[in-house]
């Protein structure tokens, strides 16, 4: 790697979200921080040329420390969040069988639960194809908008 | 008297959210937080004992979204809603809701609310009570003959206003006959382009007006009191920018009239709450009725600091049934305030949000700050730019001045342009400082 190179990735951090890059190659190996922390953001993620370090909390005195976005992905792991605000539950009444349980095999459509807010029962469909690997939520419990509901292995 | 409420919904954000929050906790009542999913990391959201996600970051989509709110104050079971200012503050059909679902709105009636919420309602419901209003015509100019009729009544200068208008569009103001005809056609013109509706009405201009409110109480039982005045001339674009207590343009003697208006034009609807009345004062020191806030406002604090006493908490304890004494309540000392807003005052006040870097509030005696922002905050782009109050109180208003000077140069925010260097030339304009200003003050005023 030579100056001029080593020069143009100093300009294009300055102008990114990465806290730290490394990069190794028959030369040697180049590693530039950034001066201040980075913004922890939900932007596009960094090029995928370079590989970025993990960005550090940010040392905000009275704030709790900031956690990375949360992922929607744990491994290939998919995750139903729920639409709407309301109490969750597992079985459209109490005499009829679980909706969706560890091992059920989902389609785009199929009824995963029922939401209930204000009196009205509202059926919740997956977006997704896959196998519940995971429940979340205990039955007859609250749940707010984007809560994760159910872990599936597409 | 209903017994305290045990958990109140805060259905707000921001710095408001965070207001109810403390005197919530000060009374022992527990918080239920509501934000979107781009205030998680918002102040209010970790101060409340509990937080509800309500949806995405428009609006339509969380704050304004009924729906979504009530099934928050049900799956927490709070027994009351707090409105703040803004979103559904003044929103009849929330208010009407929530006492449908047995949910005490801590705010008036639906019918209050729309008793002044409809323009025309609340100026005939102000002429019937004897609480004077901008003189003008009933209803829309037929011709331009008729206006010059009504002109000659109501006394020159007056304005064509737009009945379906705003944003100044579609007004024009006459200074004397010979305009007339010329103002009436171009008035006309401009609102059918803007509003698609040319319908223009006529009112009498209020020369070099100023902005003084009264703040009002009134509790369930009728009785209602007020707690003096507010001058909110500072403003830019209609927007207040700055606020005081007493106005250094007020008398003892009206004072007394304004005030005596106030409980009137509040009595005229029954009003149980807190809320403002909103005057424009010529320079005359003739007062007219402009409408009726039936909410909490930003600059409560003003008030609060000048009588001494929680507007959230006696607003809480209107709602569970307190009786009011039915005093009213004079300024024991002068106060300001400033709003901090994330925009940038060299680049025409353009908003600035992001993230803040550094932050330093200022303190010592006679400075509060209601802010709910924080060291490394993100101020998300969805919602309005104000990130926080500054608030000075002393003895005489020039104090008041020195201190908020002397309190906006401690003001650290960085990573964000905020309107602070705005209010520091303020501060030291001179006619600011001699209370020479009207609501036309912000035209001519230039940064330098």
């Amino acid at each position: 790697m030579d100056l001029k190179q080593i020069h143009e990735l100093i300009k294009i951090i300055n102008k990114s979200n990465i806290g730290e890059i490394s990069i190794e190659d028959k030369d040697g190996k180049v590693t530039i921080k950034q001066k201040e922390e980075p913004a922890v953001t939900v932007a596009a993620p960094a090029p995928q040329v370079y590989t970025a370090a993990p960005q550090q909390a940010p040392a905000a005195p009275a704030a709790a420390p900031a956690k990375p976005a949360a992922p929607t992905k744990n491994d290939n792991l998919l995750t139903i969040k729920s639409p709407m605000i309301g109490t969750f539950y597992r079985r459209p009444s109490p005499d009829k069988p679980i909706l969706a349980d560890v091992g059920t095999e989902i389609t785009p459509g199929k009824v995963v639960c029922i939401i209930e807010a204000m009196k009205l029962f509202n059926e919740i469909e997956s977006e997704i194809k896959g196998t519940i690997v995971k429940v979340l939520v205990e039955d007859a419990s609250p749940v707010e908008y984007d809560q994760p509901l159910f872990l599936v292995e597409p | 008297m209903d017994p305290m409420f045990k958990k109140i919904l805060i259905a707000n954000r921001g710095e408001i959210a965070l207001r109810v929050i403390r005197t919530c906790r000060e009374m022992g009542i527990k918080t239920v937080a509501v934000y979107s999913t781009a205030d998680k990391d918002s102040l209010h959201v970790k101060f409340a004992d509990e937080a509800v996600c309500i949806g995405k970051p428009a609006g339509a989509d969380s704050y304004l979204n009924i729906p979504h709110i009530m099934a928050a104050a049900e799956i927490t079971n709070a027994d009351a809603v707090h409105p703040g200012y803004g979103f559904l503050a003044e929103n009849s059909k929330f208010s009407q809701i929530c006492a449908d679902h047995g949910i005490k709105f801590i705010g008036p009636t639906p019918e209050m609310i729309n008793k002044m919420g409809d323009k025309i309602t609340a100026k005939e419901t102000m002429i019937k009570a004897g609480v004077p209003v901008v003189p003008g015509g009933e209803g829309l100019l037929e011709s331009v003959d008729q206006a010059k009729s009504l002109a000659k009544d109501v006394g020159y200068p007056v304005i064509l206003k737009a009945t379906a208008g705003g944003g100044g569009k579609g007004m024009r103001v006459v200074w004397e006959e010979s305009e007339m005809e010329k103002a009436y056609t171009t008035a006309k013109m401009e609102a059918a382009a803007s509003f698609k509706n040319d319908g223009v009405y006529m009112e009498k201009f209020v020369e070099e007006p100023r902005h003084i409110e009264i703040q009002v109480a009134g509790d369930q039982y009728g009785t209602v009191c007020h707690m003096s005045e507010r001058d909110c001339s500072i403003q830019r674009r209609h927007q207040k920018l700055v606020e005081e207590s007493p106005s250094p343009f007020m008398t003892p003697e009206l004072r007394k009239k304004m005030g005596e208006a106030a409980i009137k034009a509040a009595s005229a609807i029954n009003y149980e709450s807190v809320g403002t009345i909103e005057f424009l004062v010529d320079k005359h020191r003739n007062f007219y009725f402009m409408e009726m806030n039936t909410r909490i406002q930003v600059e409560h604090c003003v008030t609060e600091e000048v009588i001494n006493f929680d507007l959230i908490k006696e607003q809480i304890k209107i709602a569970r049934g307190e009786t009011i004494s039915g005093r009213n309540y004079e300024p024991q000392m002068h106060a300001i305030e400033c709003r901090i807003n994330a925009e940038d005052p060299y680049n025409d006040f353009r908003p600035s949000p992001g993230r803040i870097t550094t932050l330093h509030t200022p303190g010592g005696h006679g400075v509060r700050v209601d802010s709910h922002v924080y060291a490394g905050y993100v101020i998300p782009p969805y919602y309005d730019s104000m990130i926080g109050k500054l608030i000075t109180i002393a003895q005489t208003r020039e104090e008041a001045i020195d201190t908020m000077y002397r309190a906006l140069s401690e003001y650290v925010i960085e990573g964000v342009k905020t309107t602070i260097p705005f209010h520091l030339q303020l501060m030291q304009n001179e006619d600011f400082r001699k209370g020479n200003f009207t609501t036309k003050f912000l035209e001519s005023f230039k940064m330098k």
